[in-house]
């Protein structure tokens, strides 16, 4: 099977400068800088890659938005908050292959015209933003990184930003806002980042494994990478599959690939020979399936017909025993919690429903306080500035919808 | 306190980024990693150092969970409280580490040498539960191991 995120995880020391490149590390940088970005950047809208981080938007459309200008300040931004609970896939590759981030990024650099870069890490990855770093320091010193790159003319930098924890900094505009010594209050969209960023400057966002894709699309082609997957969702993903299995892991499969064949046969199966109640497909945000659905395949289409999304593809599995209430009392108090408060639908709605979740679980909650959970979901759901209303609106209410009798035993 | 290499490196931060305001969470996060939290004297001297209001500097250190505005132990633990943590340790480990250090969660041993809370995924989900003492991550965690975790602090080995 063809892995692209993965290639060098069985590697020894492939974090190291010298093993990355006897692997063929550095040869897509090599190819791209001499051609020119307008083809590069045709060359990732063809390969029909879409975004990793969550909301899959296409990459190659967005670097197009860009103003056509090239003389403007243009920032590239990798997002390595890795804060979706579930979620695990972007420190492997910043821990176990830096370069290939690297690369990544410095083609993209090189092809939207940016000439500094971000790393903004979760503050909690302390070792990995050290690996980075040491990893920023190899490139720059073989000339892969920093002035005049291979001699091409070209100069780009890269910093490793430290969050210092918050959930909502994973958020776009909340992380520049962050980077810009603010709390990470997310924007208000339009304007997109494309246009005001970084510092208000132009600004290309993406997460560290949508960027670690393009050295694989630039040096084998477009094709190779669509022919990869399924109709509009091509490619590898790396599937972080975690819970009651016998092998919780990081796993690269093509998109697409049944959730079953990745819970049975990638991760093993069920802890214990249990029986399988319920998985959550994509991050804490995405929200819940039960058992019998678990035949959809795991592409950005497939599990938005279903109701539910890919998100980040950390893959949370449920086994019999497991108390679905519990599952949401957590999953609100993670919400009330992380809600930066701006908006009053997103900080009273998630806290009120945390509220009437502990006090259902308490037993002191009545059947009204289901109903009224399910309508703060509904008001919550598209009234907030970003997209942390819906976050945490749809997880609950698939939640309650879908194992309601166990709620409704707790309840009055 | 802001000691003199402190200072040195966060002078160093304004120097890297395009603009002086993006130096202010490195420096929290070093603050906090050098004296353990981030005290009312540290904010108003880097304010000074900034060039902020203090109120920017307080809006900012009170808004992210890793900067601790009090003093905290020696060896802050943070347990992680998410849903695949849960999933996976019967008796939650917060409970467990509580008793052990005969404090609740939130409070600080007599000795200030540990504090306890609970917090929301650390990305570590695959190898949970997991929890972080300080900077330090530890993953795959049982109760015996949590002993032992401890034990090898109490008896003052060197930490890194
Ligand atoms: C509340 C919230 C948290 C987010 N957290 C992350 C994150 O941790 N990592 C990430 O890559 N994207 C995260 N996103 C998505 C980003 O806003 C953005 O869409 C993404 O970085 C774009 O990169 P992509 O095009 O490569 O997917 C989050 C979005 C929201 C609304
Ligand atoms: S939706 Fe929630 S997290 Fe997003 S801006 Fe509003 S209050 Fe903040
Ligand atoms: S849920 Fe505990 S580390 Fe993610």
């Amino acid at each position: 099977m063809q892995k692209i995120l993965f290639k060098n995880i069985d590697v020894p020391d492939a974090r190291s400068l010298d093993t990355y490149k006897s692997r063929g590390g550095y040869a897509a940088l090599k190819k791209a800088l001499s051609l020119p970005p307008e083809k590069l950047i045709s060359m990732v809208e063809e390969s029909g890659l879409r975004g990793r981080g969550g909301a899959g938007f296409p990459a190659g459309i967005k670097w197009k938005f860009l103003p056509k200008d090239r003389n403007r300040t243009i920032y590239l931004i990798c997002n390595a908050d890795e804060g979706e609970p579930g979620t695990f896939k972007d420190r492997h590759i910043m821990e176990f292959d830096p370069h290939l981030l690297i690369e990544g990024m410095t083609i993209t650099a090189y092809a939207i015209g940016a000439h500094h870069g971000f790393i903004y890490i979760r503050g909690e990855y302390n070792w990995i933003a050290k690996l980075l770093m040491s990893a920023i320091i190899e490139a720059v010193t073989e000339g892969f990184v920093g002035y005049n790159i291979l001699n091409s003319g070209f100069s780009f930098y890269i910093d490793v930003f430290r969050g210092a924890g918050s959930y909502v900094c994973g958020e776009e505009t909340a992380l520049m806002e962050s980077i810009e010594g603010k709390a990470g209050r997310p924007r208000l969209k339009p304007p997109f980042p494309a246009t005001f960023g970084l510092y208000g400057e132009s600004t290309v966002i993406h997460n560290v494994s949508t960027l670690s894709c393009v050295p694989f699309i630039i040096e084998k082609g477009p094709e190779a990478f669509s022919k990869i997957g399924k109709p509009r969702s091509h490619g590898t993903k790396l599937f972080g599959i975690s819970g009651h299995v016998n092998k919780p892991g990081l796993y690269e499969y093509p998109m697409g690939t049944p959730l079953r064949k990745l819970i049975y046969e990638a991760a093993g199966g069920v802890r214990g020979g249990k029986r399988l109640k319920a998985v959550i497909p994509g991050g804490l945000s995405s929200p819940i399936l039960t058992a019998d659905e678990i035949d959809v395949e795991m592409d950005f289409d497939s599990l938005l017909s279903i109701g539910s999304m890919l998100g980040s593809g950390g893959i949370i599995v449920m086994d019999e025993d497991t108390s679905i209430p519990m599952i949401a009392q957590k999953t609100a108090k993670f919400f009330a919690h992380e809600s930066c408060g701006q908006c009053t639908p997103c900080r009273e709605g998630t806290n009120m429903i945390k509220f009437l979740i502990d006090r259902i679980i308490a037993g002191k909650g009545g059947h009204t306080d289901l109903e009224q959970i399910l309508r703060l979901c509904r008001y919550i759901k598209g009234s907030t500035i970003c997209a942390f209303g819906a976050a945490a609106a749809m997880p609950l209410n698939a939640m309650i919808k879908k194992f309601r009798g166990e709620f409704e035993a707790l309840v009055r | 306190m802001i000691n003199e290499n402190t200072r040195k490196t966060i002078e160093r931060f304004i120097r890297k980024f395009p603009c002086r305001d993006s130096a202010l969470v490195p420096s929290l996060s070093l603050i906090q990693r050098e004296n353990g939290y981030v005290s009312e004297a540290d904010m108003e001297e880097l304010a000074k150092i900034l060039r902020l209001s203090e109120a920017r500097i307080f809006s900012v250190a009170s808004f992210y969970t890793i900067l601790s505005l009090k003093p905290i132990g020696k060896y802050h633990i943070q347990v992680c409280s998410n849903v695949v943590c849960s999933l996976l340790d019967g008796y939650p480990l917060v409970d467990y580490i509580a008793k052990i250090l005969g404090i609740r969660e939130g409070e600080t041993t007599p000795d200030g040498m540990f504090s306890l809370a609970s917090v929301e995924c650390l990305g570590s989900c695959g190898y949970a539960p997991a929890l972080q003492i300080n900077m330090e991550h530890y993953e795959n965690l049982t109760y015996e191991r949590i002993e032992e975790i401890v034990e090898m602090l109490r008896s003052g080995e060197v930490w890194k």
